[in-house]
């Protein structure tokens, strides 16, 4: 079980390792400078290299990776190049806005997708069944970003309910900034909730189908208490990998959303950062992100197992 | 009253109406080519943002052009993307794939670490970030969707291709003198085709979708090639006055992939009637 | 929602109002883009000047509302015969925010820091003509060019000659220090900046107290708060096409004014076919300017026929030069031995205007048989590829800083517009003091440029303004990216 452990640590930071190197190449290949992106048209050759070497872009590729790594593993995320403020401090800031709407969107889809799921499975191949089947198709098919531009059309622009992108910051009160989220976590919600329910439905059958169950209600428990009691425990599983991966999914899919709706989040600073060169803060967030998505999954593996007793020992 | 078995007869429904789904956009994408009610990319600056009329089924955009053209127009852009993006998935990652699962040993573990990570990069960054080296474009969002289709196949095709090496034949293939590769060709590619196909259809729709997403963020196909997502993202800032711009592409996109995605799933169910409950 | 929460909400939807109608000493202007720093020697970005810009930096020099030059920092100042040596007189009993004097010693110091090799200041070229910078008193600056320099002066009152104090400098990215009418007091990144009055300012005390700048990308969400009264004014509207909502709307003021943005399809003029003249002159008469401005920024930009801002005093209109004649465009092609067009490229930077303009322009190319492909990239690239390189065929820019008609004169430019008579005509000018035959000599450049057809001058960027009306004071052009918060007040 340890060695398991020491080699799959390993497999990770070597994971890391090469993402980080696939990312600062990336960047490195990028046509344009971030100097002349910041100093505009105006900026002579002399003040484009003072800039350079003020930002430490004279020096060569390999030593400001090493730089970059070293620092990171310090924990300094190193200074943005257009904000001149440490990335860290950006970040942080940015999730304030990133993490709520990942939550929100999440609680949302699971509170849709759940009752809906294992309704589908309990009415299984009735009419309910069918109509939640139908709604899981189109929910999926609808891109988020049109869904999102469909709902401010009705509630911004023709009823004036909520704003129509922009975040005016925790401290304008949690009720502003929840109307602010609120059109965005829907539009990232639905296609989740669709495929949650989809998958909720199917984890309810397969558990229904299993041997215990038929010897629970064979001991005279109603079919709602078997539900309860045998069922959703182990319908859980796959439902939990499903939402682990949503999660991942949310921080950096949420570009496009975030996009639409103005809102300065971690999807949006990292587009714009693209755009303006920023060049560190993009390796920083892109790098954070697949780290992330290494560990949830990870997470996800141990949780499994938890849940699951049956499947300790056996994985691998 | 009761309805035993809704949901089965809603299978084959679903099927139908994926297959007449895609038949028809396809066809329209073919109509488009010699016939479309205006010409596509012809302006006319004096109609802009007319509303939907018998002049203009689905109304002009901001330069006067028929919107119901370029949605027609568009529907090849969408096929194109599918195709190619998937295409690259199916040919590469069926190749590592099925190498993977036959040779075993290193070359399985390296393709297998290949595809997860891959996997651990968020695809819609990873797409802007390639968009952003290469240029954007139809072409480098295509290639962009397609190396993130590569580990998808990869993984599917060696899971399925390993099940059926375990099979009894392929030891009497191999019995009977048959190299490996012989082997791949002849026993395990057509044991393995019907589940790739069915993937690929998934895979188209959702190839669509992001192709869309994508030229959204002003990153996709570019004028004055239409595209139903780039259409969206002219329509934003005029949306408060000409509602239709915002209305009609985002339609024809859930309804291409609505199509191929029913058409996907009425395969799987078609192939293997056993997996129809274990979908996700 | 907590019964709390609910209670507060209630209270402030009843005293908003109130509040809103007891006379107001605040304002809050609403732009587009956030600046990256309050710096303006760290980057061009043009929000850091929108914000800080005769707020809370001030220079020797100002431009007012009309472009025109004005004292600031220095209460006047000479100039030798030789036009080689200014000598400026500096305004006593001036602070910075901080409490310190300003005196001589801090123009000294900023100007050789802007000069000083390892300078980020963007518009270096300001300072390029200085030889030295003396302070033979307290209140004294006396600078020595290196040659004549007719814009000297004009270059001082840009938002990037500011005087800063030597101990507070490195701050300025966050925590920004100057003489000006307000203080910084703080910033939430991402939504807004607010400033509050300097009592102990040198001048007299504007009747704004408080000035908040929010930051809201959203064209729709800028509509939303302006309507709404969460912003009093917003400076230049996201999207030209969202004023059409705003125009019918008793409480606002919507103000078509101009930038000094000028938006031009530069031509690469050392590229074949671009270099035969009559090739660029098919391309001038292939363009219809007026679908283009409708099609672009929905009407509202002021077509100009010459790279040179309508605002400016020595403005000529050569819009009628090359009008729209597809046919005329053909012939011209055909003498030029492209009867049947040819190909090219078009790249087009991200903003709006410019995607814009350019799927129009190919349109209208096609029609005489310019088959030109677009190819849209980032700024970056831009800089890297079209700017730098002189690798393209066709873009579309607008060049918004003031009075830049003078790059037509740097042969490397992007344009590679070569011409010995025009880099004459600007030698001279550069020379020249005297305004009025400035001003004739600029007429002459402009003329010149249109004879030659170097790019197709489109339109002026516009500056779409919309606020209250009872607000007063806000420009309605920008000579210079600014909002002078001192000069608003509300009517009584």
């Amino acid at each position: 079980m340890l060695a398991l452990l020491v080699r799959r640590v390993i497999g990770l930071v070597l994971t890391l390792l090469a993402a980080a190197v696939v990312v600062f190449v990336v960047m490195e290949v990028l046509p344009g400078d971030p100097a002349a992106v910041m100093l505009g048209v105006q900026a002579t050759p002399e003040t484009l290299a003072a800039l350079r070497t003020e930002l430490g872009l004279d020096r060569p590729a390999p030593v400001r990776f090493a730089t970059w790594i070293i620092d990171l593993l310090q924990g300094d995320l190193g200074i943005s190049y257009t904000y001149r403020v440490p990335v860290a401090g950006l970040i942080a800031e940015r999730l304030t806005i990133t993490v709520p709407l990942a939550l929100l969107s999440i609680a949302l889809s699971t509170a849709i997708a759940l009752p809906l799921g294992i309704l589908a499975a309990a009415r299984h191949d009735r009419p309910a069944d069918a109509g939640i089947m139908v709604f899981s198709q189109i929910g999926v098919a609808v891109p988020n970003f049109w869904f999102a531009l469909l709902l401010v059309l009705l509630f911004s622009v023709t009823l004036g309910w909520l704003p129509s992108g922009g975040f005016p910051g925790w401290q304008a009160g949690i009720g502003a900034a929840f109307a602010a989220l609120a059109l965005p976590a829907i539009s990232l919600a639905l296609p989740q909730a669709a495929i949650l329910a989809r998958v909720t439905r199917s984890a309810v059958l397969d558990a229904l189908g299993e041997d215990y169950v038929r010897t629970a209600r064979a001991k005279g428990l109603t079919r709602a208490a078997t539900l309860r009691r045998h069922v959703l425990r182990n319908a859980l599983i796959p439902v939990v990998t499903i939402m682990g991966l949503q999660f991942s999914f949310l921080l950096a899919g949420a570009i496009i959303i975030e996009n639409v709706f103005y809102l300065p989040g971690l999807g949006r600073l990292v587009f714009q950062a693209i755009a303006q060169r920023d060049l560190i803060v993009v390796r920083d967030i892109v790098l954070l992100l697949a780290a992330m998505v290494i560990f949830i999954n990870f997470a996800v593996d141990v949780l499994y197992t938890l849940i699951d007793p049956r499947l300790r020992g056996q994985r691998t | 009253m009761k309805f035993p078995r809704a949901a089965a007869i809603m299978q084959r429904p679903a099927l139908a109406a994926g297959a007449t789904i895609t038949l028809l956009l396809a066809m329209v994408a073919l109509v488009s080519l010699v016939w479309t009610p205006y010409p596509y990319t012809d302006m006319n600056i004096a109609m802009r943002l007319q509303p939907p009329s018998a002049r203009h089924w689905l109304g002009t955009d901001q330069f006067g052009r028929d919107i119901l053209s370029m949605l027609m127009a568009g529907s090849r852009n969408s096929f194109a993307v599918g195709f190619v993006a998937v295409g690259i998935g199916l040919g590469i990652g069926v190749a590592l794939g099925t190498t993977a699962a036959v040779r075993g040993g290193i070359v399985d573990d390296v393709v297998m670490r290949l595809a997860d990570f891959t996997f651990a990069f968020p695809a819609v960054l990873s797409a802007i970030m390639i968009t952003a080296w290469l240029g954007p474009g139809a072409v480098n969002a295509i290639i962009a969707i397609g190396i993130f289709n590569i580990p998808v196949f990869a993984r599917l095709s060696r899971g399925s291709a390993l099940q059926v090496l375990s099979r009894d034949f392929i030891l009497a293939a191999r019995a009977a003198g048959k190299g490996m590769a012989r082997i791949t060709v002849e026993h395990v590619l057509p044991n393995i085709a019907g589940i790739l196909v069915v993937q690929a259809t998934i895979q188209f729709a959702l190839a669509i979708l992001a192709e869309a997403g994508l030229a959204y963020l002003g990153l996709g196909t570019q004028p004055p090639n239409p595209s139903w997502g780039r259409m969206l993202n002219e329509a934003q800032t005029f949306m408060h006055r000409s509602p239709w711009l915002a209305i009609f592409p985002g339609a024809a996109i859930a309804l291409a992939v609505l199509g191929f995605n029913l058409l996907g799933d009425g395969l799987r169910d078609l192939i293997d009637p056993k997996l129809r409950r274990a979908r996700s | 929602m907590s019964r709390l929460a609910r209670a507060v909400l209630l209270t402030l939807l009843v005293i908003w109002p109130f509040a809103a109608h007891a006379q107001k000493d605040s304002v809050t202007i609403g732009q587009t883009l956030e600046p990256p720093t309050l710096d303006p020697t760290t980057g061009a970005a043009q929000a850091i000047r929108e914000v800080t810009y005769l707020n809370i930096y001030e220079g020797l020099l100002r431009i007012d509302r009309d472009g025109k030059l004005q004292p600031l920092l220095a209460e006047s100042w000479t100039v030798s015969p030789d036009n080689l040596t200014y000598t400026f007189r500096l305004r006593r009993g001036v602070k910075f925010h901080d409490g310190s004097d300003f005196d001589a010693a801090d123009v000294k110091f900023t100007f050789e820091r802007a000069m000083a090799p390892d300078s980020t200041n963007a518009q270096k070229w300001i300072f390029a003509p200085i030889a030295r910078i003396e302070t033979p008193d307290r209140y004294t600056v006396v600078i020595t060019l290196k040659e004549p320099t007719g814009n000297f002066l004009y270059g001082l009152a840009w938002g990037d000659a500011v005087i800063f104090a030597p101990e507070t400098v490195a701050e300025n990215r966050t925590k920004p220090i100057g003489t000006g009418p307000y203080r910084f007091e703080r910033w939430v990144r991402g939504d807004r900046v607010e400033l509050v009055r300097n009592d102990a300012y040198w001048a007299r005390i504007p009747a704004i107290s408080r000035a908040t700048f929010r930051f809201i990308s959203d064209p729709q969400a800028q509509v939303a708060a302006i309507r709404a009264g969460d912003v009093d004014a917003l400076s230049n509207l996201a999207a030209q096409e969202a004023a059409d909502q705003l125009k019918n709307d008793a409480n606002l003021k919507v103000v078509v004014g101009n930038t000094e943005g000028e938006t031009i399809l530069a031509i690469n003029n050392a590229k074949p076919p671009f270099n035969d003249v009559r090739v660029r002159r098919a391309i001038a008469h292939a363009i219809d300017r007026m679908a283009v401005i409708d099609g672009a920024v929905s009407g509202y930009g002021t077509p100009i026929g010459t790279h040179f801002s309508p605002n400016h005093p020595a403005y000529v209109d050569l819009t009628g030069t090359y009008p729209y004649d597809p046919a005329r465009a053909r012939a011209l092609l055909a003498e030029a031995g492209h009867p049947n067009g040819f190909n090219a490229t078009l790249r087009l930077p991200p903003p709006p205007y410019a995607r814009r303009s350019g799927e129009i322009i190919a349109a209208q190319l096609a029609q005489v048989g310019i088959k030109v492909s677009i190819e849209p990239i980032e700024f970056a690239q831009w800089l890297d590829q079209v700017f730098r390189n002189k690798n393209y065929d066709l873009t579309i820019i607008a060049h918004t800083e003031p009075l830049d008609i003078g790059i037509y004169a740097r042969d490397d430019y992007y344009f590679q517009y070569r011409n010995p008579a025009f880099n004459a005509l600007m030698a001279k000018i550069g020379t020249t003091m005297d305004e009025a035959e400035r001003n004739r000599l600029y007429g002459e450049a402009q003329r010149m440029l249109t004879t030659d057809a170097v790019n197709v001058f489109l339109f002026q960027l516009p500056k779409i303004g919309v606020w209250n009306v009872n607000l007063t004071g806000m420009w309605e052009n920008w000579p210079l990216p600014a909002n002078p918060i001192a000069e608003l007040s509300w009517k009584r």
